[in-house]
């Protein structure tokens, strides 16, 4: 039994929903027990380290605190991946030193011991336990889906901060997508920035940051974006219309490349309608590619099966002709035999005679 | 003469006294910057009288205690920056040496400010200008040295031990990795 | 009771003007001991040093006080003056009167009064002085050189050229180094190895001239003039006495290995010679790869060689050999740009390569035949994009240090793109343009003729789209984001220290920056020795250099072994540390602090209470000792002394100083 403290963060009932929907149902599926943090409060995101450093690591400071105390023992978990970033920078800072804590207590007016760590959504499906019991209960393979991972910036920089070991290409989504069935493209904007915070203070520096990554996973290509971050998945699926007509206004060719919470899929993969993870509620038309990789699949796998049974009559059909080869052999090698017995027995007939 | 009336002597610093103060310089760095010092013609007190070492690793604690007891007022020890010791590791040695020396003369009541550790290097002429003029000033403070009166309780601070014991070294003796 | 004579020096008024001089003298006549006192407008004159040799012979002085300017500046021309004497050079105390008394101090009265102590203290160490004599330590007139590239070849055929004996140790299996590997040189263009295989050819005939290839450096022992140095020669399976170098036996040869020379870019076999020039021109097999060497079935070269010079048994071999003289030119290698830059790739990016890889590409007898290919799919890149300062002048996440020869040679690769793809394109990121040198920036301005295009930043992050490469990077003389798209990207890597060099230095004491290039004696003044007597550095051992200048230092390093191997012998320090083996416990404390290996236990035979006892004590080798006095602290019996500053000589000095 999988069990962590839960920080859903602000976006966990607005923008966020399908990935809090998607979370809780695959979170059940595979008996992870996500107990949320009692009056757990906003992160503070980047609004609150632009008002004061103290209260950047103050406000996060104070949901760790509570789920220290009320939660002992367990690691939190951040689905959002601004949240992870503002508990982590907490934490780091933290456990940097005493003189840290001391500031932090006293601000919070609580006792603090930076005991639990802060983990991503992904963390937790990533291990060993998660992934066994993820692979057993997938039902449906997404084949023929062709997805690019998109972890988004938040979640691996600042790379010291986030422990990320591989901060230009992590692969924990990717394998997760691979275990259950859907092919991850390699591409290269893996955590490149969306641009989400400056959309709408200069929009002419930001939308071609969107753009980019819409691009490099088609030119790469993928069929959808997968990603693990509320704010990238905002920003990119509802801006997409909007990027598509000023492609067509410059004559370019629109984009259709939906995206998805990878908990959405992993869910469909489990068996669930694409309504009960909340892919119903995408900007972007979500549902029709779905389908058709459904399709594709079912195409895939009558040809493999076609195919396998074509291999395994030609198969037959070899041995056959091997059976039929090796008996006409030993018969050859029999006759012979009995020549060459016969051909001793002869010389030694003559000898009698002779004598 | 009795112990007392010593003591009342020496509580008296004499007309004119000036202290005497001995530096042990490494030939390699620090005589060098005392030397550019006077290529320079800086000025400093000339109550610091320089002894010649190869190699601040040279330097025999016994000499120090020699100084003391012969009449000297505060002892200087010099040497290169740890790290750029002409001989590779001497002044490693040097400090290690010199941080237990200084903590056993300060048990033995000896005031901290008499018997001083730098290091200074071949460039560094103003820092020997400015680390004499400082140690004479501290010393001349601190009064003549006579061994023979009592020396007057201070409070030693608490001793620390293990790696701790590194951090209690003056501001110049810093720890470093020794990879000797 | 000795006779000691002071010499006494106005130096004009620079030590007059602040100093009584005369007052100093008149206290110097009533030391003890001292016999004579002179002072002279400048004794370091030449009539001023006859007027100290006179003294010495008409007053039969045995010892001698010199009162003048810091003995850093004269000391040694005071020793040269008492070796013509009768007087011992190392019975010699220099007062410095000037440098840290008369320049420093102000009051003449104050000033006059240091000077006597000085003086004083100067009386008080010579008096308890002895003369020292330097010992001759013979001199081995053969010289090591590490490393056969174009700097170890230069130095051992000017070493060889001046009649020495000279043996090359070189790891690979060829001389030739990085240099052979190159196409053209700037700023001439004129072909690499037209230039360097002839040496290599020079080097390999010269009868001077031993060269150990696929060897590397086992064991040292010894000091300057005598290096004892044991040398492992690896197993090459071929008898180089029989072998003719044919060549029969790699056209057969089944296994298939990635080749390191052409930059992994193409395969070579399991039996092979570097490249068609090597030098020595026999091949060896590579037991990680051979099929015969790692199963056991095989054998196909053995079976073809003409002479029957394959030999499977083959063993690693040691020979010891002694050296009066060390070189390392060790060289460098390329830093290991993936790990340090994701962002680049990583070394996911086939066409994302290497200036050495471009060098081969370019090359005649390289992969591609000199035609510019890329790596991926082998077509022409249209558009090449060249980024330097990859790994160098970035602390963050390479070397902070400037690789100096990058700048010329990324000059170098997109005149030879330009002038091989007149159609391509080549966009060249810089953060500065450092071309001194005889025709540098002519050749660098001649590129930028040619067409390249120099955009003043730094690439962030390299992808791929399609089958192109998409750089991104900026444009700071126009503050502006760019967006190239390449068909091939060149990155112009930092130059680091060789692989094993930390190890090979440690065995010959040889120091290393944080950075791992070995350390010059002094930065400006003795660039090519090393803090270690007898052994000095030459090319990109020492640090990042083009081949001019490593030419240049292997010549400087051939001239100072040549030398050194002139001499017969070597005069050596005599102040050095010297065991009292009547006190010396053998408890070997002095072994372990001295940063020389100079000390050691050995076993020694002694009369004690009309018995023969046999215990360990302490022996200097007086090669080695270079005086520091570590070893004397240390002593817990007492036993060490430093000759020249013994322990009673400084003990003097203090007490005749606290007289003042």
């Amino acid at each position: 039994m999988m069990k962590y403290a839960y920080f859903p963060g602000c976006s966990a009932n607005t923008t966020g929903k399908s990935f809090t929907v998607s979370t809780a149902y695959v979170a059940e599926k595979i008996g992870v027990e996500l107990v949320e943090i009692p009056d757990w409060n906003c992160c503070g995101t980047s609004a609150a380290a632009l008002t004061s450093p103290e209260l950047a690591v103050a406000l996060p400071a104070r949901s760790l605190a509570i789920a220290d105390r009320e939660l002992p023992g367990l690691d939190v978990v951040a689905p959002c991946a601004g949240c992870y970033r503002s508990l982590k920078t907490s934490l780091a800072f933290a456990r940097e030193s005493e003189e840290n804590r001391e500031l932090i207590k006293k601000i919070i007016n609580a006792p603090y011991e930076a005991k639990a760590d802060v983990l991503t959504l992904l963390d937790v499906l990533a291990t060993d336990e998660a992934r066994e019991t993820i692979a057993a209960k997938v039902q449906r393979k997404l084949r023929c889906l062709k997805v690019a991972c998109y972890y988004g910036c938040a979640m691996v920089r600042p790379a010291d901060v986030c422990e990320c070991d591989n901060v230009e290409d992590p692969m924990e989504m990717d394998d997760l997508m691979e275990l259950i069935g859907a092919e991850p493209v390699d591409w290269a904007f893996k955590t490149e920035c969306c641009g989400a915070a400056q959309q709408m203070t200069i929009p002419v520096q930001a939308k071609p940051m969107i753009e980019r990554i819409f691009q490099n996973a088609v030119a790469n290509g993928a069929d959808c974006i997968v990603t693990s971050c509320p704010l990238c998945m905002l920003n990119l699926d509802m801006r997409e219309a909007e990027i598509n007509r000023a492609r067509v206004a410059n004559g370019l060719e629109p984009f259709d490349i939906p995206c998805y919470y990878f908990t959405e899929l992993i869910g469909l993969a489990f068996g669930a309608d694409p309504d009960e993870v909340g892919i119903d509620i995408h900007f972007h038309p979500a549902k029709t590619l779905l389908l058709q990789r459904e399709l594709d699949a079912l195409e895939l796998e009558e040809a493999e099966n076609i195919a396998r049974a074509e291999e395994a009559r030609k198969k037959a059909e070899m041995a056959a002709k091997i059976a039929a080869k090796k008996a006409e052999k030993a018969a050859k090698e029999k006759a012979a035999k009995e020549a060459a017995a016969q051909a001793a027995a002869q010389p030694e007939e003559g000898k009698e005679a002779a004598e | 003469m009795s112990v007392v009336e010593t003591n009342e002597a020496a509580a008296q610093v004499p007309e004119n006294w000036e202290p005497k103060i001995i530096a042990f310089c490494c030939h390699w760095c620090t005589y060098t910057g005392a030397d550019l010092a006077g290529l320079n013609r800086m000025n400093y007190p000339a109550n610091v009288r320089v002894l010649r070492i190869p190699c601040s690793g040279r330097m025999n604690p016994q000499y120090v205690i020699e100084a003391l007891n012969k009449g000297c007022d505060g002892v200087l020890v010099c040497g290169c920056h740890p790290g750029d010791c002409h001989y590779v590791t001497g002044n490693y040695f040097a400090r290690r040496r010199m941080m237990i020396f200084k903590r056993l003369l300060e048990y033995e009541g000896l005031e901290p400010d008499r018997f001083q550790v730098r290091w200074i290097s071949g460039a560094e002429a103003g820092k020997f200008r400015d680390t004499v003029m400082s140690v004479v000033e501290q010393v001349r403070a601190l009064g003549p040295l006579n061994l023979t009166r009592e020396i007057p309780y201070f409070e030693l601070p608490a001793v620390p031990d293990g790696e701790e014991a590194f951090d209690a070294v003056p501001e110049e003796v810093v720890p470093e990795e020794v990879s000797a | 009771m000795s006779r000691i004579g002071v010499f006494l020096c106005y130096c004009g008024s620079n030590i007059a003007g602040t100093v009584d001089v005369e007052a100093v003298a008149e206290m110097a006549r009533s030391l003890p001991e001292v016999v004579y006192v002179e002072t002279n407008k400048y004794t370091c004159s030449d009539p001023g040093q006859e007027g100290v040799k006179n003294a010495i012979i008409e007053k039969g002085i045995d010892r001698v006080v010199v009162g003048a300017c810091s003995p850093r500046m004269h000391e040694p021309t005071w020793r040269k003056l008492l070796a013509d004497t009768p007087v011992n050079p190392y019975m010699l105390e220099v007062a410095n009167l000037r440098e840290q008394c008369s320049w420093v101090h102000k009051d003449r009265e104050v000033a006059t009064a240091k000077a006597i102590d000085l003086v004083k203290m100067a009386v008080a160490k010579v008096a308890r002085l002895q003369p020292l004599h330097s010992i001759e330590i013979p001199v081995h007139k053969k010289a090591l050189v590490i490393g056969g590239g174009i700097a170890g070849m230069q130095t051992a055929l000017d070493i060889a050229d001046a009649g020495f004996q000279v043996t090359i140790v070189e790891r690979e299996t060829s001389l030739g180094g990085k240099m052979v590997m190159l196409d053209k040189t700037f700023p001439t263009m004129d072909c690499s190895a037209c230039i360097c295989t002839p040496k290599m050819s020079e080097v390999g005939n010269h009868p001077n001239i031993t060269v150990k290839s696929y060897s590397e450096v086992e064991n040292v022992s010894g000091y300057i003039g005598n290096f004892e140095v044991t040398i492992r020669e690896k197993a090459k399976f071929i008898d180089y006495n029989l072998c003719t170098g044919c060549g029969a036996c790699e056209t057969k040869c089944p296994a298939k290995v990635t080749n390191a020379f052409e930059q992994g870019m193409s395969q070579r076999t399991a039996i092979y010679k570097m490249f068609p020039q090597a030098v020595p021109a026999k091949p060896v097999i590579d037991a990680e790869h051979c099929l015969k060497l790692t199963t056991g079935k095989c054998g196909v070269c053995s079976k073809v060689c003409p002479t029957g010079a394959i030999n499977y048994e083959d063993e690693d071999k040691l020979t010891t050999e002694t050296y009066g003289a060390v070189v390392f030119a060790t060289g460098y290698k390329l830093i290991d740009w993936k790990p340090l830059y994701p962002e680049y790739g990583g070394g996911k990016y086939e066409d994302v390569i290497t200036g050495l890889q471009f060098e081969r590409l370019v090359n005649a007898s390289g992969p591609t035949e000199g035609h510019v290919l890329r790596p991926s799919d082998r077509t022409e890149p249209k558009s090449v994009v060249i980024i330097k300062c990859v790994g160098s002048r970035d602390p963050n996440k390479g070397k902070a240090y400037c690789s100096r020869a990058c700048c010329m040679y990324s000059a170098k690769h997109a005149h030879q793109y330009l002038d091989k793809v007149p159609d391509g394109k080549c966009y060249v990121f810089y953060m500065d343009v450092r071309t001194p040198g005889k025709g540098y920036d002519e050749f660098y301005m001649n590129t930028l003729h040619d067409g390249a295009q120099y955009i003043r930043g730094r690439v962030s992050k390299i992808y791929k789209e399609g089958d192109k490469l998409i750089c991104k990077g900026e444009d700071t003389l126009t503050s502006s984001q760019v967006t190239v798209s390449a068909d091939m990207v060149v990155l112009e890597t930092a130059m680091v220290p060789a692989d094993g060099i930390d190890e090979l230095a440690a065995k010959f004491t040889v120091g290393r920056d944080a950075d791992s290039w070995l350390v010059e004696a002094h930065a400006k003044l003795r660039p090519v020795e090393t803090n270690t007597a007898g052994i000095y550095l030459a090319g990109t051992c020492q640090g990042p250099k083009d081949i001019p200048d490593s030419v240049c230092q292997a010549g400087a390093a051939a001239s100072k072994v040549i030398g050194l191997l002139n001499k017969d012998a070597l005069q050596s320090n005599p102040q050095i540390s010297r065991v009292n083996e009547t006190l010396c416990q053998g408890d070997g404390a002095c072994v372990n602090i001295c940063p020389y290996g100079a000390i050691s236990i050995v076993e020694k035979q002694f009369r004690e209470n009309s018995r023969k006892v046999v215990r360990p004590v302490a022996q200097v080798n007086p090669g080695l000792c270079q005086g520091c006095g570590a070893c004397t602290v240390t002593c817990r019996a007492g036993a060490m002394d430093l000759l020249g500053y013994t322990n009673e000589s400084i003990m003097r000095e203090v007490d005749a100083l606290c007289q003042w």
